[in-house]
């Protein structure tokens, strides 16, 4: 056995820490570093709960080692938005794009890579995108619902020149939006 | 689940990996590339190795488009084969198979090399591999070795790669006017071909177009067709190939090449497993074969209304 010291910056927060060679991204995150965003679901790189963005891709992170990710970006779900929630979240709010919210996070990170490469994708492309992110609840229809919507206010907020994620929101968080 | 103990060893290049892998001759080592295949592994189905090779070599990323050929580093994602203008361009069947595998997150990670290192019986590349007529690129501590895509697959897992060497690339010769096509019927759960057939079929001309509406794609001059999912290793198909050259690739003649499909492969050799009979999946053959080839009538220079 041996083991690492590697660096991650997490949200935007630079994180040092010791792992084994085996330590998962995934347990890294939440075990050590506290971000549990990233859920554990099938840990075999199916259901795709525990997808973060990596350097700007999308990435299992049960199924990569933490040392591999040495001296990465990494930002999960919670650090889509600086405060409140983001354009993507917000549709998957409104759009009832969640129910239990396990698979959500991951759902969220698999949408940021798909919006960033492709604003206006059509149904199929959004399943085609999410084919990685398994739910059991809420069912897809208004996932992709969520995404389109997502999709549709980024693109009106690309015209009107505003940034496409982060802090921007509309209206004031609504109670029980943030979590 | 988290894997058995064992040591991590990154390689900054080539040279590092192949001085790890002479260092730990005596041990279980695995090449960690992707790891999407690997990492699972290690967590459900006991692959416990003692140290861990980790490919962290940028020159194994690069895809070289020449004049005649394309030379695919190793370490390239899924994405990148799907994203590269160079790929599309020059070897388009392998981005089509590339587009093919798992999902987003595993295209984003999972890269070529390991794909036909790992040799699974079901995987897309080794199906594109053969019917481009690729050559894997080896490398020992001694020097290069090239194996034919022809000769590399030798089973379930199985692959012409020794010990102490590591796959470093594969050259994909161009096809420039051949039509091309990459069919599969996906395992919805796995993500990997229950079947799936690539193709590759040069003809003499002709006008191309949808050969099911009697347009003329021209006399088949060549065919690379192979199968992947049928039986424990991607193999090529050379009777529905024989069955194809000097014929018209009309309809008539994809569906009788297509009926040949089974005939390249004893029925006791197809796979059968907890998703599909044997039986299952030699229907599934000729089905996907026939798709294939379809596809690649209406590509065929010259050609397809919608190309």
């Amino acid at each position: 056995m041996s083991t690492h010291e590697i660096s991650l910056t997490v949200n935007g927060t630079e994180e040092t820490l010791t792992v084994e060679s085996r330590t998962l991204l995934v347990h890294a995150l939440r075990d050590e570093l506290g971000y549990t965003a990233p859920n554990v679901g099938c840990e075999s790189g199916k259901c795709g709960a525990c997808t973060v963005d990596v350097d700007g891709d999308a990435v299992k992170s049960c199924t990569v080692l933490a040392v591999q990710a040495d001296g990465s970006e990494v930002t999960t779900a919670a650090g889509l938005a600086d405060d409140g929630l983001d354009p993507i979240q917000r549709a998957f709010h409104e759009e009832h794009g969640l129910q239990c919210g396990y698979c959500t996070p991951g759902m969220l990170a698999t949408t940021h890579q798909l919006l960033d490469e492709n604003p206006d994708p059509s149904r199929a492309a959004i399943r085609r995108a999410l084919k990685g992110n398994v739910c059991r609840c809420t069912g897809y229809g208004s996932i992709v619902d969520a995404v389109e919507t997502a999709a549709e206010r980024l693109r009106a907020a690309e015209a009107d020149g505003e940034p496409t994620a982060g802090s921007q929101r509309a209206d004031p968080p609504e109670p029980g939006a943030e979590d | 689940m988290f894997p058995a103990e064992f040591d991590y060893e990154r390689a900054e290049s080539v040279g590092e990996a192949l001085g790890l892998l002479a260092e730990y001759a005596d041990a279980d080592v695995a090449i960690l590339a992707g790891g999407h295949s690997l990492v699972p592994a290690m967590k459900t189905e006991g692959r416990a190795p003692d140290v861990v090779v980790d490919l962290d070599v940028p020159a194994l990323e690069a895809v070289n488009a020449l004049d005649d050929r394309t030379v695919v580093g190793a370490l390239t994602t899924y994405a990148t084969l799907v994203d590269s203008g160079a790929v599309r361009s020059t070897v388009p069947l392998v981005a089509e198979a590339a587009s093919e595998v798992g999902d987003t997150q595993i295209r984003n990670r999972g890269t070529i090399g390991g794909n036909l290192a790992e040799a699974h019986p079901g995987a897309d590349l080794p199906a594109a591999a053969l019917a481009t007529d690729a050559t894997i690129l080896l490398r020992n501590r001694d020097g290069k070795r090239e194996v034919p895509a022809t000769d590399f697959f030798r089973g379930d897992g199985e692959t012409a790669v020794e010990r102490g060497e590591l796959l470093t690339g594969v050259r994909v010769p161009h096809a420039d006017d051949a039509g091309f096509a990459y069919a599969k019927k996906t395992h919805p759960a796995t993500g990997y071909a229950m079947v799936g057939v690539a193709a590759v079929v040069e003809t003499d001309g002709g006008a191309g177009g949808d050969v099911s509406d009697g347009d003329d794609p021209g006399t088949v001059s060549s065919a690379r067709v192979a199968a992947t999912g049928a039986v424990d290793r991607a193999v090529r198909l050379p009777s529905v190939e024989d069955a194809l050259v000097g014929q018209s690739l009309d309809s008539a003649a994809v569906d009788a090449a297509a009926g040949e499909a089974r005939g390249d492969i004893d029925a006791d050799r197809l796979r059968s497993d907890a998703y599909a009979s044997g039986e299952f999946r030699g229907e599934l053959l000729e089905t996907y074969v026939a798709r294939a080839l379809e596809t690649a009538a209406e590509r065929v220079a010259g050609d397809a209304p919608t190309a």
